[in-house]
């Protein structure tokens, strides 16, 4: 295969229209006769709804319809359970999703008790100052620990405890190891929430045709093949009533593939009441409450280790925030869970978890998805190990790695899709080695930073490894089609968000079509052009949309060439595909045009040889054994002002492993958009919740999200270990990027402050948090 | 976040702009650069009935030299001072310190006038007129007064003016011969709110003792806070690194009584304080 498209640094064919303000985003979307929606919210985190009053808000001119939950009949329904829990032997489980509209009591700041249909959005927040809800107020669920305790308040009514799930994994024999070992380390550590803050907030437009009976859906959302089956379900319509396009979208991070949302369900129903179109697109604040959001858990970890650094086991039992539904099942703390293992041989792990319900908004995957949790603990602990046994951090890590020749390597424990956790491919040393010369490790540590630190500056430097399990089942497909102007259309399932699709599965269809990656037209996202999918989610459009893409165009270079070889009379391996162009090799004047091959494959008059299938098409699907394991080394040299304690980012590097690469260019923003997410994670953004579970920060005034200001150029390197589970090799690399940041950040700033003994054990810090810490550990000394 | 109705007067004179005050009494709200009065508004958190823009009047916007400094025109857009040589000759303090407000986009809008009056406790423009001894000239329909600025801060969110009242015009007097200036402030992003800032000046005697001196907190209390503990401990001291940290000191531990929000604690902005006072003491004493 040459490689004339595949791999090559290719500028993103999406962007001029979305530079250039034509891209259709939802709000976009302007149709005669619409109507807009606002929700009722409650201020309250906890509180039993006594009475709603909104009969003056339908007084008031230009409201057109509210709803409460009773109105909705039959069709108020819990929503369904995304991910069941996976097999897994010691497992306690307790469904509870979210609901359209809060009917006995509200179980999170921010969610809804009525919806109002108006003429404008101004109105319909005009009508909500007209409703009256009589709250009778109770204790709120916040703290993980204290909602654990035999007295705490009950998030929901029906069970004995605020447990959402409880789940024990094994490997080996995690008692045994600790008894051998030279040395136990044991730590708590803290994660705490954040949001995904994408750049554009949800928002839905649905438009019921009674003359036609067909529903048309707008939706921000990363899985609308999912939210078609799920809305004519639920309505009682066919599938083939109901479209749903997800169109260009400003982020989703994982908080879009989140479905139901109780406003996906309740604008498709107000359409079909009122028969009129309807919008809402979700304003900053309630993106804050009403979007899903990720990140808090409680972690008492131990590793156990010889003298001479060998990991001989972890302990790891931790609590999980769920938020106050959890519609997502369990792959966030499986994540967690899984990931924490790194590219490290650990023998023996014992790791349990409980999820916990609280009077927070909802938790399921944010970019990352869990493993920012795993890949601290355990760069953490290998931290501190380190430091007792006097061995180099860099040096503990390289003893512990998963060699070459052991892959396929099994964990033992079972993965977010199920199947067993088995590292398909990896090639650790050269990654980390590669890292550590960009950054320039051994001179900064000898000459460097002494010198610097005479000086009076605090400067550290920090390397921390992760691996992230991408590109999981069960399967994407794509059509892959020569049109008559010869030009080639690829379309599937997933939506796009923003990975440069339009430009990665052209690439892929042109690396077997041999046309140019301008010619290939892609459509994404829209269910009426592409009826089966899953979703763009777990960094898996590129492995299995990408995957299925190449089966597709591999198929039409088939047709192409059997068509064309009976064309020119030649075998089809003589012939070759250049620039939309079949011909003899080295004879462009035998060429043959794609247009007028494809024009041949489709008669319009005349006889076909039975069995025949029409035009240069082919339609595939693509479902991979298991997910592929990418990996990667971040490293950076960080500067504490000694006395204000903001830091700055001097020095960022990544090396990353993502097998065989698409686009450097499409990867080098996923990997900066990727870092620039975890450095918002690590040091400016945190989401308070006060006692009463309220947020006390809901607006981008004080949510603080890095700015280009704090957010370094990163130096970047690829190795490519391919993955041999696919055809293409490559593995997924959208949240590489975000997840190790907040491990990378505490190793920073404990070598910054290793005079004073400064281990940082919670993410996200601040210069008010790192100043308390600096204090404590100056108290100590 | 859409607002709630409002009645919108774009008046070209400040006469006009003063009737419809008087007309529509607390209800109404003068308009200036927007830049808080309307997201305040988006969020409902402020509904006035009117809205009284003052972009239209021509009369608001200047910056004039008298004998004694300079004069602000109210609607003078924060940028246009960042960018006047007039300001850099006359108030090099207020200059200086302009680029710390918020981002240039936000100057670009945001007025001395509406920044002054919205006495916001983490802004940098009141902070900065008490440490200058600027003066506010408010107008009505019935009458005109000038307040000192110190005078014209009376808690949170609040000013000594009248809901009739407009402030039109600011007036900075030139500095005293041998005094030196200096602004400082931390926020966690360049354009953020600061956690704490300090704006500094100091008159130094023929001997090189401090003669005056002024040090001013902003982000520490409900409005600009007066060192003035820390003024009388400088005060008739030789500006030595030693006696500036004494001054730092009692400054940051008796004459602010910070509180804590969810950026910064009580006891780091405390030490934000003293930082920042050492740093703009020493840099205005050394400009002395």
């Amino acid at each position: 295969m040459s490689t004339r498209y595949f791999g090559q640094p290719i500028k993103r064919n999406e962007d001029p229209r979305l530079l250039t303000g034509r891209a259709l985003f939802t709000d976009d979307v302007q149709l005669a006769g619409m109507l807009h929606v606002a929700f009722a919210r409650s201020d309250l985190a906890h509180a039993r709804i006594r009475t709603i009053d909104v009969a003056s808000a339908k007084e008031r001119p230009g409201v057109v319809a509210i709803y409460i939950a009773k109105d909705l009949g039959d069709f108020w329904q819990p929503g369904p359970l995304l991910v069941p829990p996976p097999p897994v032997e010691q497992l306690e489980f307790h469904q509870r999703t979210q609901v359209p509209l809060t009917k006995d009591k509200v179980r999170h700041a921010g969610e809804a008790v009525a919806m109002i249909v108006a003429e404008s959005r101004y109105v319909a927040e005009d009508a909500l100052d007209d409703i009256f809800v009589e709250y009778e107020p109770l204790d709120a669920v916040v703290d993980l620990e204290a909602a654990l305790k035999d007295d705490a308040p009950l998030v929901h009514d029906d069970l004995e405890r605020n447990i959402s799930a409880r789940v024990a994994q094994t490997k080996g024999d995690w008692t045994q190891a600790a008894s051998e070992a030279d040395l136990v380390i044991s730590r708590r550590f803290h994660y705490d929430r954040g949001t995904a803050a994408a750049l554009e907030n949800r928002g839905i437009v649905a438009s019921w045709d009674a003359k036609t009976q067909h529903l048309t859906v707008w939706d921000t959302t990363q899985a609308p093949i999912a939210i078609r089956n799920g809305l004519a379900a639920m309505l009682g319509l066919s599938e083939r009533q109901v479209r749903v396009i997800a169109p260009f979208i400003g982020g989703g991070f994982g908080p879009k593939i989140m479905m139901f949302y109780p406003e996906e369900v309740l604008l498709a129903w107000a359409t079909l009441q009122l028969g009129r179109p309807v919008k809402w697109i979700e304003d900053r604040e309630e993106n804050f409450y009403a979007t899903t959001q990720e990140r808090v858990q409680v972690h008492d970890a131990a590793i156990a280790l010889r003298r001479d650094g060998t990991i001989l086991g972890v302990k790891d039992i931790f609590l999980h925030d769920s938020g106050a539904y959890a519609p997502y099942g369990l792959t966030v703390p499986i994540n967690s869970q899984c990931t924490l293992l790194g590219p490290y041989i650990v023998p023996n792990y014992y790791s349990e978890f409980t999820s916990v319900f609280t009077n927070k908004p909802i938790v399921t995957p944010y970019r990352g998805a869990g493993r920012q949790h795993g890949v601290f603990v355990m760069e953490r602990l290998l931290d501190i190990a380190a430091r007792e046994l006097a061995i180099d951090r860099v040096e503990i890590r390289r003893r512990n790695f998963i060699r070459p020749e052991q892959f396929p390597y099994n964990n033992e424990i079972i993965y977010q899709d199920f199947a067993p956790l088995v590292y398909d491919s990896g090639n650790y040393e050269p990654a980390l080695e590669r890292a550590l010369e960009l950054i320039g490790y051994e001179r900064f540590i000898r000459e460097e930073q002494p010198q610097r630190e005479a000086e009076g500056e605090r400067v550290g430097i920090a390397v921390v490894n992760y691996i992230e399990g991408t590109g999981i089942g069960p399967y994407e497909g794509a059509r892959v089609t020569v049109e008559a102007s010869g030009k080639v259309s690829v379309v599937t399932g997933i939506g796009t968000q923003g990975q440069g699709h339009y430009t990665s599965f052209a690439q892929v269809a042109a690396e077997q079509l041999g046309v140019p990656v301008s010619d290939v037209h892609i459509v994404t996202g829209d269910t009426d052009l592409f009826y089966w999918g899953a979703g763009t989610f777990a960094s898996r459009g590129a492995v299995v949309a990408g995957n299925a893409v190449h089966a597709a165009a591999a198929n039409v270079r088939a047709k192409i060439l059997k068509l064309a070889g009976e064309k020119l009379e030649v075998a089809e391996e003589d012939l070759e595909l250049i620039e939309g162009r079949a011909q003899v090799k080295g004879a462009p004047e035998t060429a043959i045009p794609f247009g007028q091959l494809a024009a041949e494959a489709n008669p319009l008059r005349g006889a076909v040889k039975p069995g025949t299938e029409p035009g240069l098409e082919s339609t595939e699907y693509f479902g991979p054994e298991r997910g592929a394991t990418a990996s990667g080394v971040h490293a950076m040299i960080l500067t504490v002002d000694p006395e204000t304690f903001l830091v700055e980012i001097e020095k960022y590097v990544v090396v990353h492993d993502c097998g065989k690469v698409i686009n450097p260019l499409i990867l080098e923003g996923q990997i900066q958009g990727g870092v620039a997410q975890g450095i918002g994670n690590a040091f400016y953004e945190q989401l308070h919740f006060n006692e009463n579970g309220a947020l006390l920060n809901a607006s981008l005034m004080d949510y603080l999200l890095p700015t280009a200001m704090d957010v370094p150029d990163i130096l970047s390197d690829h190795i490519e270990t391919p993955s041999p589970l696919n055809p293409l090799g490559v593995k997924g690399a959208g949240e590489a990027g975000a997840i190790p940041v907040g491990a990378l950040f505490a190793q920073a700033l404990d070598n910054a402050f290793r005079d004073i003994g400064l281990e940082t054990r919670e993410i996200p810090l601040s210069p008010n948090r790192l100043f308390e810490l600096v204090m404590e550990a100056k108290k100590a000394v | 976040m859409k607002p709630a109705s409002f009645a919108y007067f774009a008046p070209h004179i400040v006469e006009e702009a003063l009737a419809l005050l008087a007309e529509h009494g607390g209800d109404a709200k003068p308009l200036a650069g927007g830049q808080s009065l309307v997201p305040t508004m988006n969020f409902r958190l402020a509904q006035p009935a009117a809205l009284v823009d003052l972009n239209g009047i021509d009369e608001l916007f200047y910056i004039r030299e008298d004998k004694n400094g300079l004069r602000f025109g109210a609607m003078t857009r924060q940028r246009t001072v960042e960018r006047s040589p007039l300001a850099q000759r006359h108030t090099p303090l207020l200059y200086e310190a302009m680029p710390h407000i918020a981002h240039a986009q936000i100057r670009n809008r945001g007025t001395i006038g509406g920044s002054l009056a919205h006495a916001d406790p983490a802004a940098e423009l009141p902070a900065l007129a008490i440490a200058l001894d600027a003066r506010m000239r408010v107008r009505s329909a019935t009458g005109s007064r000038w307040i000192a600025a110190r005078d014209f801060y009376v808690g949170l969110f609040a000013t000594d003016m009248r809901p009739d009242e407009l402030l039109v015009e600011v007036a900075f007097p030139d500095l005293p011969p041998r005094t030196g200036w200096a602004f400082d402030e931390v926020a966690r992003q360049h354009g953020n709110y600061a956690l704490c800032g300090a704006a500094a000046t100091v008159t130094l005697a023929d001997d090189g003792a401090v003669e005056r001196m002024r040090l001013i907190f902003l982000s520490v209390g409900e409005g600009p806070v007066e060192a003035a503990q820390a003024q009388t401990l400088l005060t008739g001291e030789q500006p030595t690194p030693m006696a500036i940290r004494a001054a730092a000191e009692t400054a940051a531990a008796q004459d602010i009584d910070p509180v804590g929000d969810i950026h910064a604690g009580p006891a780091f902005r405390r030490h934000l304080a003293q930082v920042l006072a050492a740093r703009v003491l020493t840099r205005a004493a050394r400009k002395g």
